[in-house]
């Protein structure tokens, strides 16, 4: 079936791998979800309505910024996170390739009844 | 945007006999989509079929020539002639060992209706809410085919989040 084939040819461009597995924790999602609506946030931000210590927010931000998910700066005394919102895009572009299969499908499909 | 279902309409320029054929035909239908089925579509028969090149376009033939042989399996649920035609089967199951049967499936539906010249076709694929986490999950690290699923659920959240 070329839907899987052409996922598979997608999934074969390297460096998304750990960028999926960085991702694949609810903390971690959930992180990812707080920097998409709060922007740019310090650990203190994020910890606060969290029921997970600061130092596991600071692990999982390292294990976000080891992905090239999310990155930090240095403000005063606090480090401020932000996501990477280039490779969430990237991330986003996935989402829509299930539609694209489909989209080469029922091409195949014109191709066939039209001629 | 939803996350559990993906909608197609295209517009064909060909009889709505002719289009049924293409989807209802098992033969036909792996011509175009890519796949040799073992028997004619039944409804609530279980098919078993492999990937094969579509013979349809040479150069999509070519890219999944590398695929060929791998086992495919859907269910067929309804058959209304010329104007509906769904089944069922497991997304992503492409990981060796698996027993994917004890898993939620989605729905694929194909509605054909007459539109001026042509036939407006339809297609739904849902359910994909109801594939499990831990499936999804798994897919992070083991299986780079899930990608879209791990998009998904990322969506998902981002959702549920809010």
């Amino acid at each position: 079936m070329s839907a899987r084939a052409s996922a598979r040819a997608i999934a074969a461009q390297k460096g998304s791998a750990p960028l999926f597995a960085a991702l694949g924790d609810t903390t971690r999602l959930r992180l990812i979800s707080r920097l998409c609506d709060g922007g740019p946030m310090s650990i203190t931000g994020l910890t606060v309505g969290s029921n997970v210590t600061r130092q596991a927010i600071t692990k999982h931000l390292h294990v976000l910024e080891d992905a090239g998910r999310a990155w930090s700066t240095r403000h005063g005394r606090e480090r401020v996170w932000q996501l990477n919102q280039r490779r969430l895009n990237d991330a986003r572009r996935y989402l829509e390739l299930i539609s694209a299969q489909w989209d080469d499908a029922l091409g195949r499909l014109r191709e066939l009844v039209e001629d | 945007m939803s996350t559990d279902r993906i909608e197609k309409k295209t517009l064909l320029r060909a009889p709505r006999t002719r289009v049924w054929r293409a989807l209802a035909d098992s033969t036909e239908f792996g011509s175009w989509f890519g796949v040799r089925f073992d028997g004619p579509f039944v409804p609530g028969a279980s098919m078993r079929g492999v990937i094969v090149s579509t013979t349809v376009n040479a150069e999509i033939a070519d890219a999944q020539k590398p695929y060929e042989g791998v086992p495919f399996e859907i269910t067929v649920e309804q058959m209304e002639p010329e104007r509906l035609f769904s089944f069922r089967w497991h997304p992503f199951a492409v990981e060796g060992g698996v027993d994917y049967s004890v898993e939620p499936t989605t729905l694929v539906v194909f509605a054909l209706e007459d539109a001026g010249e042509g036939v407006m076709l339809t297609v739904t694929e849902s359910g994909f809410d109801r594939i499990p986490l831990g499936r999804r999950a798994k897919a992070f690290t083991a299986n780079e085919q899930g990608w879209g699923m791990v998009v998904k659920l990322i969506e998902e959240y981002l959702v549920r989040a809010r």
